[in-house]
């Protein structure tokens, strides 16, 4: 039993075409798979249905075997254990960098003040921004706010981790720092679900690559196949124009 | 076009372009427009203005005269006033001096002929503005003492307004107390209704429905008749609470209501300026609706709203002195009483300077966090 699976998924916005339209994905406790595709096929829609911030329409999401899609489902709860970092940060800008981490653990875990600062000032020390604890988000680099971001989700100790292009939005030099604490996260064994045009990277760290087109997933396998023998027409067309601009 | 080769000469072709140079047009210099004209309206505005203050101090002095008060120090004052006023010959004189030196340069030197008429310009005007500012002052006073000072004393009887002053200061208290307890109901009751009116989802329907008639009704609906209707009609009921209710109880009611419905509009823009992508991190993080509105979304929101409700908050004061129809003795209705016994409205007046004295540095207070915000703003934080 994977730990996320997928059957089937189909959401629709309203326009004529739907924008997942029967997705079906497996992913296995101490993944890390890579959704990648051109821009608008529903990366990120697909990301968000998984944590429960869209409805699907019909279809399946199942979270080790247990259903976390439909009606009856606790959204809260299943958003919970399933965090996601986005491009744009999103961070609290009225709170500062330790607050942001803190907010959630203490309000909606429960946790005390003292345990969740501890546990914060810990995570910050890992990315080297404990020295920036009080500084509030404006004060940072988009690289820092978007590693500030991802300790925040990571403090809720999440069983799965989804990241939506979390470097498009960064200056090319700050984008290293950024996957860098992806790596480490890998490493240590965290599953991981990643929408990005990082193609090198996805290459280096993902155990399964899906491509979407269409909305469906039309080609999945491990990366060296899809990076160097693409089966699928479209998937070997959309490579070549990455290749072209450069990104590979 | 048919036969290109038959016209053709046959030269080699040139080489290829891809796009043909364009001619550069050349910069013309323009010299400056002359200050003169500026600058000559400031020396007539000036001279208009001495004559003006010269025949208002004599109108006044002699409004003065006519109810019993001449005094040496008076006029020393009035007639100091407009040989202060002589000062302002100093600018107008410097832009025109500066006007004609720009003119003579703009043979020499166009940036220094250009700067020179700018600065002429600006002082020329500097004393243009100060010298209508003045102009209106005067006016004013020609106003107040016409007709034998009919408006100075009407309006201004200081006699009056000091001897009634305290009874009119001690009324204005009831002011202060109806808008200051409204006032902290309102801040309550509005984000209530504002958080009813974005009650989520199909249970939310009724619930924004109500809310949504009640602020359609109470923005709707007069201020004064709200009170009048709040005022007269509760205690009509006989109902056990509202028996018992004060005039000014019934007041701070029918304020609370009507600005309520104000104030909630002003959350409710508050919490719908904040971005919508705060609200997805909160709900991803596993916040609650509500929770993400108390921790993330308030939060941000106030700051934002500070300014508008500071604003709804200075009609709200003024808006106490309609309590004076159900009957209430405010400081209005003091001076109203005073009025009539004495035939003369200063006391009026003295409710008018308290209101406006209140409320001045609130508007102060509203135009600087205004700015800060959009300096913020600018700063992209
Ligand atoms: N809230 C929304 N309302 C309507 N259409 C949307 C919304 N969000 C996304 N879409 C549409 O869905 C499609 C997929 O979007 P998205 O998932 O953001 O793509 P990707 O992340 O792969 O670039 C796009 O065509 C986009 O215009
Ligand atoms: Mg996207």
């Amino acid at each position: 039993m994977a730990l996320v699976e997928i059957r089937d998924v189909r959401k629709s916005y309203g326009g004529v075409v739907p924008v997942l339209n029967g997705v079906d994905l497996d992913v296995e406790e101490h993944q890390v798979v890579c959704l990648i595709g051109p821009s608008g096929c529903g990366k990120s829609t697909l990301l968000r249905c998984i944590n429960g911030l869209e409805t699907i329409d019909s279809g399946e999401i199942r979270l080790h075997g247990d259903r976390v899609s439909g009606p009856g489902v606790d959204v809260d709860a299943l958003r919970r254990d399933v965090g996601i970092v986005f491009q744009s940060f999103n961070l609290f800008p009225h709170m500062s960098v330790v607050d942001n981490v803190t907010a959630a653990p203490i309000k909606v875990l429960g946790q005390g003040r003292g345990e969740a600062k501890e546990r914060a000032m810990e995570l910050l020390a890992r990315i080297r921004l404990d020295h920036k604890a009080t500084e509030f988000p404006d004060r940072l680099s988009g690289g820092q706010q978007q590693r500030v971001a991802i300790v925040r989700a990571l403090a809720m100790d999440p069983i799965v981790l989804l990241l939506d292009e979390i470097t498009s939005a960064l200056d090319p030099e700050l984008v290293s720092e950024v996957l860098d604490i992806v790596r480490d996260l890998r490493d240590e064994g965290m599953t991981m679900v990643l929408a990005t045009h990082e193609m090198g990277f996805a290459r280096e760290v993902s155990s399964k690559v899906c491509f979407l087109y269409g909305g469906v997933v039309h080609e999945e396998g491990p990366p060296e196949q899809i990076f160097s023998d693409p089966k699928d027409e479209r998937t070997r067309a959309f490579l070549q124009r990455i290749i072209e601009a450069g990104r590979l | 076009m048919d036969e290109p080769a038959a016209t053709a000469a046959p030269e080699p072709t040139p080489p290829p372009r891809i796009r043909a140079p364009r001619a550069i047009r050349k910069w013309t210099p323009a010299p400056p427009k002359s200050a003169k004209g500026v600058a000559l309206g400031a020396i007539a505005a000036v001279v208009a203005l001495i004559g003006l203050g010269l025949f208002s101090v004599s109108a006044v002095r002699e409004g003065l005269a006519s109810v019993g008060f001449e005094d040496a120090s008076t006029d020393i004052a009035l007639y100091g006033l407009v040989a202060l006023l002589l000062a302002l010959f100093v600018p107008a004189l410097k832009g025109l001096s500066g006007a004609s030196k720009a003119d003579r340069l703009v043979a020499v030197d166009l940036a220094e002929a250009r700067a020179e008429t700018a600065a002429a310009r600006e002082i020329s005007r500097v004393a243009i503005g100060y010298a209508a500012a003045a102009a209106i002052v005067f006016l004013f006073g020609l106003f107040l003492v016409a007709n034998e000072v009919a408006v100075g004393k009407t309006f201004f009887d200081l006699a009056l307004i000091v001897e009634t002053f305290h009874l009119v200061g001690s009324a204005f208290w009831v002011n202060v107390e109806i808008f200051m307890v409204a006032e902290a109901l309102v801040l309550v009751w509005g984000l209530l209704i504002a958080v009813a009116r974005l009650a989520p989802g199909k249970a939310g329907a009724p619930v924004r429905l109500i809310a949504t008639a009640y602020v359609d009704l109470f923005r709707g609906l007069p201020a004064i008749i709200a009170i009048y209707l709040v005022g007269f009609g509760l205690p009509l009921t006989d109902l056990p609470i509202l028996r018992d209710m004060t005039p000014t109880m019934f007041a701070i009611l029918a304020l609370t209501l009507t600005y309520g419905a104000y104030v909630s509009e002003v959350y409710r823009s508050g919490i719908e300026s904040v971005h919508w992508s705060q609200t997805a991190a909160a709900r991803s993080l596993g916040f609650s609706h509500m929770q993400t509105l108390r921790f993330v979304v308030v939060p941000q929101a106030v700051r934002r709203i500070i300014p508008p409700l500071l604003n709804d908050f200075i009609s709200l004061q003024k808006d106490t002195a309609l309590v004076s129809v159900i009957g209430t003795v405010d400081a209005f209705n003091q001076a109203k009483i005073i009025a009539s016994n004495h035939f003369n409205l200063s006391s009026v007046t003295t409710v008018a300077v308290l209101f406006v004295l209140i409320t001045i540095p609130q508007a102060r207070l509203v135009d600087k966090l205004i700015e800060r915000d959009q300096k913020r703003m600018r700063a992209g934080g």
